[in-house]
Parts: C-alpha cells; structure tokens; sequence
C-alpha cells in the first residue's frame, strides 16, 4: 500500500525514483555551489556541460576505451577459464572434495595484496589490469558452477545410469540444463568482479588509462574533469550491467533440454 | 567440512595445508633452481626471516592499529545508518518496491572509481579510506536487512501491533529476532567489504596502514620485505575471516 493513495499505481514508483534521482542532483548542485570549495567539489550542471571538452581531451576516450578491452579480455578470460576449472572441479566428486577446500582458501585471500606483485610481473601497462581482473573474476563463475554440478539431484544419476546414458549425453541433457542458470547469473558478478579488478589495478598504477587521468585531475585540483570522468565511467558499468542483467532474463527463459 | 570419523588427513584443513605446502615448495625451488629475478619472487628463507624481523619489532602494531580503526570506523557507520535505513525502508511494502531497484543499481556501480573523489574531498589519510569502506559497504548491508525485515513473518507483526507495541518494541522485539541470521550475513559481508575496500584504499593511495606497507615496500623494490608484509596481511585477513564465521554461529544460535 502507498503511503499516498494517488501514487499507487506501478508506474508512479518510476516517477518518485526519477524525482528522488533529481533531487539527490539538486543537493549534490547546492553543496557545491554554496557550501563546499570548487576545488574538491563541482556542482552537476558544470560537470555535464563540460564533458565535451573532456572527452575532447587527448587520450581520454582512449583511456575509455582501453579500460573496454582490457575488461572484456579479462572477462572472457575468466569465464572460460571459470568454466574448465569449475566443470574440474565439480564434475567428480572425490576431486571436488579435494579441490574445493583449495578453490576457498584462494577466494578467502585478498587480492589486492597480490597487486603489486603483478605489477611487478606483468609491467604497468595493459597486461597488468588484465591480470588483475582475472584474479577477480575467475571465482564467480569457478564457484558457481561446481556448486551447481554438486546440486545435481541424486535421482537424475540414477535415472540415466538406467536409460543407459552417454557421458556426453549425461553432460548435455542432465548436468548442462541444472548447470546453465546460475552459471548466467554468475556471468554478471564475473564482469562486476572483472571491472572492481582492472579498476583497482588502473588507480593504482597507469601511464595513459584511467587511472593516469583521475590521478592527474586530483593532483591539480580539476574537480570538473574527474567528476566528469568518473560519471562516464560509472554510467559504462551501469550500461554493462543492465545489458548483462536482460541477457540473464533472457537466457534463463529459453528451453535448455 | 572436517568429518570426525575420517580423521585430520581426509578433512578440508589437511588438503588446504597440503597445498600451501606445495606452493611453498614450489617457490623455493623456483628461487633455488631457476633464475628468477629475486625482485619478482624472492628467496622465501629470507622472506621468513624478514617476517620474524618484522614481528620482533613490533612495527607492524601501528599500521595494523590505523588500518582497524578505518575499518572499525567505516562498519560503524554502515551498520548502523544501513540498519536504521533499512527499518525505515522495510516499513512499507511500497517504499521497499520503488527504492529496491534503485538500491541494486547503486550497489551494481563499482565503488572503488569514487575513491579519486574521496581522496580529493577527505585527501590521503584515514578519511578517504573511512568513506570508501562505509560507500562499498553500506549497500549489502541495506539490501540484506531490508529484505530480512521484508521476510518476518506478518502474522507477528500484526500480533504486536494489536497488543500496541511501540515502534521501538516492533524493532526490539518482533522484527531483530526473526530477522538476525540474515542481518548477521549482511553484516558479515559489510565487514568484508569494508576491510577489503580499506585495504584496497591503503595500497592505491595513503600514508600509513597495511595496504600502505605492501606498496610503499614494493615501491622501494624490497620484495622480501613486500612478501613478508603480504604473508602478514593475509594471515590478518584470515584471523578476520575464522572470528567472524565463529561470530557469526554464536550470534545464529543466541538469537
């Protein structure tokens, strides 16, 4: 029930997100306009007018556009390679018994403290952030799918040992169409986890990605620029995920067997 | 999980013990046999000693002192701004409707781009660290609890409000005890997040804290002293992770 009978109606809730959206917009315009130094803070208005001339900038959408490749390598690295270790681990049981305790003590462990290690290995250019994504993004899609092996119903193994089923055919028709939905959802954290890695590792060192720029605007103070550059990025992985997310529902409704 | 009647060397423990022992191995006949720079991977035995040195010292006290009081700091104000947000929220079924959606489209945004902005507006020390812990942390924690609180069942809120019970009372003692083991996950998740985001802030940019230490010696190109810092932030991370699942059980069983 709506607090306010008038606003009951489904398509009422997006005009009071919209309206919570603009004045969220409003108070970050106020607050930088009259409360906080333009030097740290840069009102929306200005922001969004001067993201032509930012993007104008050189390298800039360079940057943008090198932070797309070394995600969407990273990306496509950690699902397969999710994807073999995953169907390694899960498919047997005795070796998912044996790895999987090996699988969480990798997960359990920070990252980031690896970071400068592969920065070391791998050279502050592109190789790094791939990396570094990877590490991230590999567990999702590793966990998700020998978990999801492992919640096979005992009763489908019994039922095609009895019809006389193929390995392959066990694989496709059994543990395939139990596999495929959350192996879809574990996509979408795999890109975010992706994304959290290559960003960590861009802010952390970079000579002409992202992180060169943030780094560069928040040395000399342009508060325009970075906010502006971090908008375009925040609404990159907004897109991403959204996309990701309607591919899910949609994959998740098509017939697998 | 560790089955008694199977013993230590089949349980979940022996196989990870095993394979950091294998990796051990590993890495030191990679530094003894093959000529890998010692910069990249140095010898573990003076690794070892680095580490011992640097327990014996007591220098990690400080770094370990700032990094747990901004993660200390940043939990606090998640917890409990993303509790009282969520018991607001969870008070209507309309509200929590319009605003779930805006909620997981704020969590799916990365949080770390904001941390450049947080360095500009709280500069290099604690304060940039506190708010990218608190931003990274505070939205699991709403849509964990929100959707606790969501999950009470309604005939016992409707026995409270009849026998006029407070808002406070509806808090204290309707909605906290159905709804704990699930708070207690989001919460535990916060921490994580929180520790984890600290960390994160530390090695990008800072002055002082363990992330710092990692960074600061591998940018002076010490790497025994960088992997002796990293074996010790791991072993933290760890002790953090074993205290919380056992917390975590202790909370499920009183509640």
């Amino acid at each position: 029930m709506s607090p306010v009978p008038f606003l009951a109606k489904a398509g009422h809730r997006v005009l009071v997100r919209l309206v919570f959206v603009a004045s969220l917009l409003l108070l970050w315009e106020c607050a930088a306009r009259f409360w906080v130094d333009p030097m740290f803070l840069s009102p929306p208005s200005r922001v969004f007018g001067h993201l032509d001339v930012l993007l104008a900038r050189p390298g800039v959408l360079e940057a943008y556009g090198e932070l797309l490749a070394e995600l969407l390598i990273a990306f496509v690295v950690s699902v397969a390679l999710g994807l073999l270790l995953g169907l390694a681990v899960g498919l047997v049981k005795s070796t998912r018994e044996r790895m999987m305790p090996i699988v969480l003590l990798l997960y359990g462990t920070p990252q980031i403290t690896i970071l400068p290690i592969v920065m070391l290995a791998a050279g502050v250019g592109f190789g790094s952030k791939v990396i570094f994504g990877i590490t991230h993004g590999v567990f999702p899609v590793l966990l998700s799918v020998s978990s999801s092996l492992q919640k096979v119903r005992p009763i489908y193994h019994v039922s095609a040992r009895a019809f006389g089923a193929t390995p392959w055919q066990k694989f496709r028709y059994i543990l395939l169409p139990c596999m495929l939905p959350s192996f879809f959802s574990s996509l979408r954290l795999s890109m975010i986890a992706c994304l959290l890695g290559v960003l960590l590792a861009e802010l952390f060192a970079s000579t002409k990605g992202i992180g060169f720029f943030t780094r560069q605007f928040t040395d000399t103070f342009d508060s325009t620029s970075l906010f502006g550059l971090i908008s375009v990025a925040v609404v990159l992985a907004i897109t991403l995920n959204a996309s990701l997310a309607w591919m899910q529902a949609r994959w998740a409704k098509r017939q697998w067997t | 999980m560790a089955n008694r009647t199977q013993g230590f060397w089949q349980s979940k423990v022996a196989y990870q013990v095993a394979f950091v022992v294998l990796v051990l191995l590993a890495w030191f006949s990679s530094t003894e046999w093959l000529a890998v720079s010692p910069l990249l991977l140095p010898d573990p035995l003076g690794v070892l000693l680095r580490l011992v040195q640097l327990l014996r010292s007591l220098e990690w006290l400080e770094p370990l002192g700032v990094t747990a009081a901004e993660v200390v700091s940043a939990f606090a104000l998640s917890s409990i701004l993303g509790i009282a947000l969520s018991f607001v929220l969870s008070r209507s079924a309309w509200v929590v409707k319009t605003f779930d959606p805006l909620l997981n489209g704020i969590n799916a945004v990365p949080a770390i781009l904001f941390f450049p902005l947080f360095a500009l507006l709280f500069g290099l020390g604690e304060g940039s660290k506190i708010a990218l812990g608190f931003t990274i942390s505070f939205f699991p924690i709403v849509i964990n609890t929100t959707a606790a609180f969501g999950r009470v069942e309604s005939i016992h809120l409707k026995a409270a409000t009849c026998m006029g019970a407070s808002k406070w009372q509806m808090l204290r003692h309707v909605l906290f005890p159905s709804a704990i083991p699930m708070i207690l996950s989001g919460l535990r998740m916060g921490l994580t997040l929180a520790f984890l985001s600290v960390l994160g802030g530390e090695t990008i940019a800072s002055f002082n804290g363990l992330g710092h230490q990692i960074a600061e010696s591998s940018q002076a190109m010490d790497a025994e002293l960088m992997y002796a810092w990293i074996v010790f932030v791991i072993a933290v991370s760890f002790t953090l992770n074993t205290a919380l699942t056992m917390l975590e059980r202790i909370g499920g069983r009183a509640a």
